[in-house]
């Protein structure tokens, strides 16, 4: 982050004012900070993903298939006849401008081409050309354009900042999604070897290891090992986590996020303090160790693919249901395409909490149920112990994940839990939460660190937002539900609002509960002194 | 420029029907062959549009969602941005196209002292129902011209269309609001600098083709005071397909061939245009799904039931040994 300039500095360069030239006469900037580093070719070679090679988007030419114009038109005929969508999308946008100032990075850039609009039209302009009769007759009348090798450098770096957080579609009068129009773009893009490491060193991962960060069985062990170590240290209790075991109730899959790092693995302790707690008969696995799902930024085949581990693995362990942890993009995957994709999971049973009896009706389909709902459901039920005071160190905000959000509408659970656990809760300004939440601006495959100042840009509605609530609340953590937020997040609020630090909701849950024969707690699951046991 | 090419094409759809017929003569072409061609063209061409989405599936279920889920019984569902039952999502498509719901829920942002702020901004949506609704009115009105005896209901709409009693003939309210609505369309895209930035010709064309269409009917009505009983004659011809004789309709004055010609013009234009959203919006597949896959199995019609996940047999083929080192259950033993 070394050339990164100062958050002031940088806010003060934004200016919305469109350059002079025309948005088609000016050219792209591939030079390096604009960019994610390119797939390395042995990772596309395992997935047999096209024209694996070495490349640079710095340099002239990106060593393109000799023939990537007609794969491109051919790519998109397929597309536009398998998907609605995009057709639609294609065809009825009036450019009424609504979407213009909705988008993170165009908020934090200036940059027109980040406008939803002008994103789609990079897309569409194309489309108009190959696709529609009027703009094969009258080309600069109908604003269409041949595709050339600039137009593909320009998709790349412009569907590589698009985070798919849908916020754009939200305010669409049509309901026009980019993250469909990006999706379909980066499919395109994959035919001709194009794409960014940083998704597809993750999708292999996730395809051998089970989970994206490639940790491997005995590791993952390993680290859960750690954490029931911790766990011991802080409550005094010694808990069991079964891991890859047959014949339980429940398998629980949640983003490997939170078993890699800081602080995901707090929330990651807070789940198994909770699972203990309640005496739940559940299973981890190590082969469907991700709940996260990289194929979604890849393709619709990929998702497919890495997404079918969980209902295979849940029939192979004999689990009746499956209970999901916290992450974003993961529950878009879950709520509207697992199903579709791999369903109908007949092997598996209507979700029940074993706790509450709660049948768990909106997931009647897919059998799996959402960690908030499930705590919240406790909480309702008076199940669990809890001591809200022990978090009395932490005034916390709620970050909405766009997924969770837009694709699902996720939003009162986490607030339920947090309110039963945290005294001090306050809410960002209305226009930055809920449906209207603005992105990380590293969703979608994007939270690589070269690309940090786009990043940083990308974050300044969020982290205004909650700089916001520190003067104004004194709010020093943001907690959310999502495992690519406890990453984003953390560099964003050193930038943005200095001083706040970043949990997961089940962590303030695991700080909060008491339970059965545990000691008396001095510290919280960070190891930092309770409030009252500083000396 | 892509708003003065806009004009100059439109200026030119005015001339060839000024030449056509005030020099040429060519009323009959104008009057009934044209209209006939381009009734036609709008019809088979909006169908065509609209047969050619409808014949691409919609693989997954999409909706973007506006508000609370439907989870758990404590927790309030908000039915009509979250719709889980067809009638919910029925009840959504209507508030978003009756009512515009997505429009009304615009902000805009600026950059004041250090902060990104969101101030309301409803005129969008405000003008653009002016526009549409007018618009709408005006057609109406004008149905009066094909029927014979006029409907009671088209009576009806232009008492309350006209009922300010100003002037004689007494003033519509939508012939000022449509102009109201497209002023500010137009104005906009002129004056907002990323507007202006993203606006193709074709989006400059069909605003300027309306207002074209607007005050070449103000004036027939308020100005030239057309014979409207020659105008009638000649629809009614055209509804029962027995045209008017030619010396009729040359009777008929100038502008009223010139407002023919543009509506002609726009129907031509319609179903080869962003026109279509009209049609597209029912079909936007982020607007009009339940939020219900979790609870009802969606189809996909071209799911490949061939993408496996990598085996879980390869996957300890490949871990065996450390596996079972960790005490982890397998499989196999070796």
């Amino acid at each position: 982050m070394a050339d990164l300039p100062k958050a002031d500095e940088l806010f003060k360069s934004i200016n919305y004012t469109p350059p002079s030239t025309g948005w088609m006469d000016t050219p792209v900037d591939t030079s390096p900070g604009n960019w994610c580093y390119p797939a390395k070719a042995e990772k596309l070679e395992y997935l047999g993903f096209p024209n694996p090679r070495e490349w640079n988007p710095a340099d002239v030419d990106w060593k393109l298939p000799e023939n990537w114009q007609d794969i491109v038109h051919e790519g998109f005929k397929e597309r536009l006849g398998k998907y609605r969508s995009l057709k639609v999308f294609m065809d009825i946008c009036v450019r009424c401008g609504a979407c213009a100032d909705k988008c993170h990075f165009f908020i934090g850039s200036g940059d027109p081409k980040n406008m939803p609009v002008l994103r789609a039209e990079l897309m569409r302009s194309v489309y108009r050309k190959d696709f529609t009769m009027a703009g094969k007759i009258l080309s600069t009348l109908t604003g269409s354009r041949v595709m050339t090798e600039d137009v593909l450098k320009e998709w790349f770096i412009y569907f590589y900042q698009c985070t798919e957080c849908r916020r754009c579609s939200l305010f669409c009068p049509y309901g026009i999604d980019t993250a469909e129009v990006t999706m379909m773009a980066r499919e395109l893009l994959h035919l001709c070897g194009v794409n960014i490491n940083w998704i597809l060193e993750p999708v292999s991962n996730c395809n051998r290891t089970g989970n994206h960060l490639g940790i491997q069985p005995h590791a993952f062990k390993d680290i859960v090992d750690f954490m029931v170590d911790d766990i011991e240290e802080i409550t005094g209790k010694r808990i069991n986590v079964p891991i890859n075991e047959k014949g339980h109730e429940v398998i629980f899959i949640t983003p490997s996020g939170d078993v890699f790092a800081d602080p995901g693995i707090y929330t990651f302790m807070g789940y198994l303090m909770l699972f203990d707690h309640i005496g739940l008969d559940y299973t981890l696995s190590t082969y469907a160790s991700e709940g996260g799902n990289f194929g979604l930024f890849t393709s619709a085949d990929m998702m497919k693919k890495l997404n079918a581990k969980m209902y295979a693995e849940a029939e192979r362990l004999g689990a009746k249901w499956i209970l999901g942890g916290e992450c974003g993009h993961m529950w878009r995957v879950i709520n509207q395409y697992m199903d579709t994709m791999n369903g109908p999971a007949n092997f598996l049973e209507v979700p029940k909490s074993p706790i509450t009896g709660t049948v768990f009706e909106n997931a009647r389909q897919t059998k799996m149920v959402h960690i908030t709902e499930f705590t919240a459901d406790l909480m309702k039920h008076n199940k669990l112990k809890l001591d809200p005071s022990r978090n009395d160190h932490i005034i916390t905000t709620f970050h909405d994940s766009c997924n969770p959000a837009r694709a699902m509408g996720l939003m009162d659970e986490p607030r339920y839990v947090i309110k039963n656990v945290v005294k001090n809760f306050h809410e960002m300004p209305e226009q930055t939460i809920r449906e209207q939440t603005f992105c990380c601006a590293g969703g979608s495959g994007l939270n690589t660190d070269e690309i940090m100042e786009i990043r940083m840009r990308g974050g300044l509605p969020r982290g205004n937002a909650l700089k916001t609530v520190q003067d104004e609340n004194g709010v020093n953590m943001l907690s959310c539900i999502c495992a690519i937020d406890r990453a984003t997040l953390i560099p964003l609020a050193n930038y943005w609002a200095p001083g706040v630090d970043v949990c997961g909701v089940h962590e303030l849950v695991g700080n909060a509960l008491i339970m059965d024969g545990e000691k008396e707690r001095e510290t919280d699951l960070r190891m930092e002194p309770l409030p009252g046991k500083e000396g | 420029m892509n708003a003065l090419y806009s004009l100059v094409l439109v200026f030119a759809l005015v001339l060839i029907a000024l030449f056509g017929v005030g020099t040429a003569h060519m009323a009959g072409l104008f009057g009934t062959w044209l209209p006939y061609v381009a009734v036609a063209v709008f019809l088979v061409g909006f169908a065509s549009r609209i047969i050619g989405w409808a014949k691409s599936p919609v693989p997954f279920s999409i909706p973007t969602t506006g508000g609370q889920q439907k989870s758990l019984d404590f927790i309030k569902h908000d039915c009509f941005d979250n719709p889980v039952t067809p009638g919910q999502t029925f009840i959504r498509m209507v508030l978003e196209i009756c009512c515009f719901r997505s429009l009304f829920r615009n902000t805009s942002v600026s950059l004041k002292n250090g902060r990104v702020s969101y101030a309301s901004s409803k005129f969008l949506w405000l003008f653009s129902l002016l526009f549409h609704y007018s618009f709408l009115l005006i057609v109406i009105r004008h149905m009066r011209l094909f029927f014979e005896p006029v409907p009671a209901c088209i009576g009806f709409v232009e008492m309350i269309d006209g009922i300010m009693q100003i002037g004689v003939p007494r003033l519509y309210m939508s012939d000022l609001l449509i102009l109201a609505g497209l002023g500010f369309l137009l104005g906009r895209r002129l004056k907002d600098p990323k507007l202006r930035y993203i606006s193709l010709v074709t989006d400059y064309f069909p605003l300027l083709l309306i207002i074209g269409i607007a005050l070449s009917g103000i004036y027939m009505r308020y100005f030239a005071h057309v014979d409207i009983v020659q105008i009638k004659a000649l629809t009614m011809g055209l509804v029962t397909f027995s045209p008017v004789a030619l010396a009729a309709a040359m009777k008929i004055s100038v502008v009223f061939y010139i407002h023919l010609f543009l509506v002609c013009a726009l129907l031509i234009y319609f179903p080869f245009s962003k026109l279509m959203h009209v049609g597209g919006v029912f079909l936007s597949p982020t607007r009009n799904m339940p939020n219900d896959t979790r609870i009802k199995h969606h189809e996909n019609p071209w799911n490949d039931p061939n993408i496996k996940p990598h085996s879980y047999a390869a996957y300890e083929d490949e871990f065996r040994e450390p596996m079972i080192e960790a005490g982890l259950p397998v499989e196999k033993e070796s």
